[in-house]
């Protein structure tokens, strides 16, 4: 019982000062998901599911503190991209500064909006709680039962332009639970991006159901803010010939862990999930993937890639389950990661699991150095070392780059990467001064 | 325009001597070949010029114009003007070729304070070089050697050659992996930028490349020195004696 006391104990400190929305269409799932809370109790290292990262900062009373980082990344990333801007301060909804949410075709309004009926009632913590099993999430149960807003989006035809939710940090201890839920109906489409830092600390939910035939993507930027703690969940549901595409890029931050729980239902479904992480010093950031095939000739592909230095540490768990029945389900699982140093790490716990006779499922995992006879040759042709380095980490994150469909945001992104790893290398050089070999 | 004094390099991480005292120069307009059996240190040679690690001069020097290459970056000795076409060309996958060797162009450009080439005036001036040693455009879309034969991938370094416009290049075993058209061609890219300001050094086993790249000396390399130096001559005595003959002859 000390085990169950002491989760108890630190589920009440974790939500004394959190309010339980109710009197709108969402109290039913909120109370729901308060007592199956209470059950779970809150996470913690001895959790088989927090083997490698320690969810405390998470699970602690308060957010531990971060300086809002400077207008740098969130504002301006997607900048050239048109697109409908959602904006969030602190993890709530700031009409000013967003855009009118007019969209032909979808549907958008806000979780704190309230109201006695609403389309998402249905869906609003349906996919966390089917998540549940076989790994408890309480940190998503947390979530669905306390969040203070977020956006409800039904799509209806294909969207023209990208909803872009972009969050900003306003105070230096603010804590934020965002859930957003988004029904993409038969035939449908929409591009979902996230951008920015939200808070101190972060807990995001997003939830897609995707109708047959329904085609969603969802590109997040998880900027380089330095100091803030962010736990996200992504649960996808898949009907027949449907398509789910996420891809995250993750450059620092102190703690990010990234879950996504996407499960195929009906025939011909493709999902695919992918990150790329740059990560350097104090820096944890983990990726927990699940992807589950219930249904026939499903394709799916998980390709993470992380490029670690100065002590960052990398995690990645994933897994690929087949059901039984699930015949010419096609699965694909990479993770990799480039160490720039020896005081950096990767962990990784690739899994699969398969009731079903005819699959093609494959899986790999490598943590290396950067290849020094690739290096020198790049060398060898005039490339300075910090300029091939950079050039080598980039083509190391191509694969998983490639997961971004649309060129226009592709190149956002690898624009914003180059730009990253130059500065690197220019501020690299600037603090080496007398000592050249003290940061690579 | 290479001048090579009394090199002595062994490995970083063994005490295994390689190199014993390598003495050679090279000319501005003139080809140099150095042949000799495996093992003499030709490889070594040519990545110590370069600038590889893993390796430590112990003992003199190498100078490219008057200026000690042993000193410098890999990147500054490129933007030197030195050259190494590899023996086992890098497959780079996730960098295209283009990109690269527009790169390395600029990187050297700018290293050397020049104005940096425009993608304009680089397309047109890859195209032509690219269409004489037979590289197609699919070739310069694709990662850098990736998927490439043994003779796309010499051809690839010619190309990069050609390119760059080193004043010294040096060819580790060009002729490697070769069949017989395909070291035409690439002989044929070689002769191309045969000038007056340009010097050349070919390490190569066999007489056959130089059938095709005329030297105009030759020198074989063996336990880490140069034991013969002479005309072009010297090349068919290897092909008919071997270098048995010549080593008994030099001790």
């Amino acid at each position: 019982m000390a085990l169950a006391q002491r989760k108890s104990d630190a589920l009440t400190a974790r939500i004394a000062g959190l309010d339980l929305q109710v009197g709108d269409w969402s109290e039913a799932a909120r109370k729901d998901a308060l007592s199956r809370l209470a059950a779970m109790g809150l996470p913690d290292r001895r959790d088989e599911y927090w083997r490698y990262t320690d969810p405390a900062a998470l699970t602690a009373p308060a957010a531990p503190a971060a300086a809002p980082s400077d207008a740098d990344d969130g504002a301006l990333v997607f900048d050239s991209i048109d697109r409908l801007r959602l904006v969030f301060v602190d993890g709530v909804f700031d009409a000013a500064a967003s855009d009118d949410p007019a969209l032909a075709g979808v549907e958008i309004s806000r979780l704190a909006e309230g109201g006695a009926l609403h389309w998402a009632r249905d869906l609003y913590g349906t996919l966390e709680t089917r998540a549940q099993t076989p790994v408890a999430r309480p940190l998503a149960t947390l979530n669905t039962a306390f969040a203070r807003d977020g956006v409800l989006i039904r799509v209806t035809e294909r969207a023209v332009r990208p909803v872009a939710l972009i969050y900003r940090q306003g105070s230096k201890g603010s804590d934020a639970i965002l859930h957003h839920c988004v029904k993409v109906e038969a035939g449908s489409e929409l591009t979902v991006l996230e951008s920015g830092t939200a808070a101190a600390r972060v807990n995001c939910v997003l939830e897609v159901d995707i109708a047959e035939g329904g085609r969603f993507h969802h590109i997040r930027m998880q900027g380089r803010d330095h100091d803030r703690h962010a736990l996200t969940h992504v649960f996808a549901r898949l009907a027949a010939e449907s398509l789910f595409k996420s891809f995250t890029l993750t450059a620092n931050g102190r703690l990010t862990r990234n879950e996504a729980v996407i499960e195929i239902l009906g025939d011909d479904a493709v999902a695919h999930v992918a990150g790329a992480a740059l990560g350097d010093g104090d820096f944890h950031q983990d990726d927990t993937v699940f992807v589950t095939h219930g249904a026939e000739r499903g394709e799916s592909r998980q390709v993470f890639k992380k490029v670690l230095r100065n002590g960052a540490t990398g995690v990645f768990q994933g897994k690929i389950l087949v059901k039984q029945g699930a015949q010419k389900t096609d699965g694909y699982q990479i993770s990799q990661s480039l160490l720039l140093d020896e005081d950096s790490q990767f962990l990784a716990k690739p899994e699969l699991e398969i009731y079903a006779d005819d699959v093609k499922c494959s899986h790999g995992s490598t943590s290396g150095a950067i290849d020094e006879t690739a290096l020198f040759y790049l060398r060898s042709r005039g490339l300075p070392e910090k300029a091939a380095q950079s050039l080598l980490v980039l083509a190391f994150l191509a694969e998983a780059l490639a997961e971004i469909e649309d060129e226009a945001l592709a190149e956002d992104i690898r624009a914003r990467l180059e730009n990253w790893l130059t500065r690197q290398e220019a501020s690299a050089a600037t603090m080496d001064g007398d000592a050249p070999e003290a940061r690579g | 325009m290479l001048k090579i004094e009394n090199l002595h390099v062994k490995l970083e991480e063994e005490d295994k001597v390689i190199l014993k005292g390598v003495d050679l120069t090279v000319e501005a307009g003139k080809v140099h070949a150095i042949m000799g059996p495996n093992g003499s240190g030709k490889s070594t040679l040519s990545y110590v010029l370069a600038g590889r690690d893993g390796y430590e001069v112990t003992e003199g020097s190498a100078q490219l114009d008057g200026v000690e290459l042993l000193d410098m970056d890999p990147e500054e000795r490129a933007a030197a003007g030195l050259f190494l076409a590899f023996q086992y060309p890098v497959e780079i996958p996730g960098v295209g070729n283009m990109t690269f060797l527009r790169t390395a162009v600029n990187a050297q450009r700018k290293a050397r304070g020049e104005e940096e080439m425009s993608a304009g005036e680089f397309l047109k001036v890859i195209r032509e070089k690219a269409k004489a040693l037979k590289i197609d455009a699919d070739m310069m879309k694709r990662p850098v050697n990736v998927g490439f034969s043994g003779g796309e991938k010499k051809r690839n370094e010619i190309l990069q050659m050609a390119m760059l416009e080193p004043r010294m290049c040096i060819l580790d075993e060009t002729d490697s992996g070769l069949d017989v058209d395909a070291m035409k061609l690439v002989s044929e890219g070689v002769n191309a930028l045969r000038d007056a300001g340009r010097a050349f050094l070919v390490i190569t086993h066999y007489q056959r490349l130089l059938d095709h790249i005329k030297p105009d000396v030759v020198h074989i390399m063996a336990d880490g020195r140069i034991v013969k130096t002479g005309g072009p001559e010297l090349a068919l005595e290897v092909e008919r004696n071997g270098y048995a003959g010549i080593l008994s002859e030099v001790a």
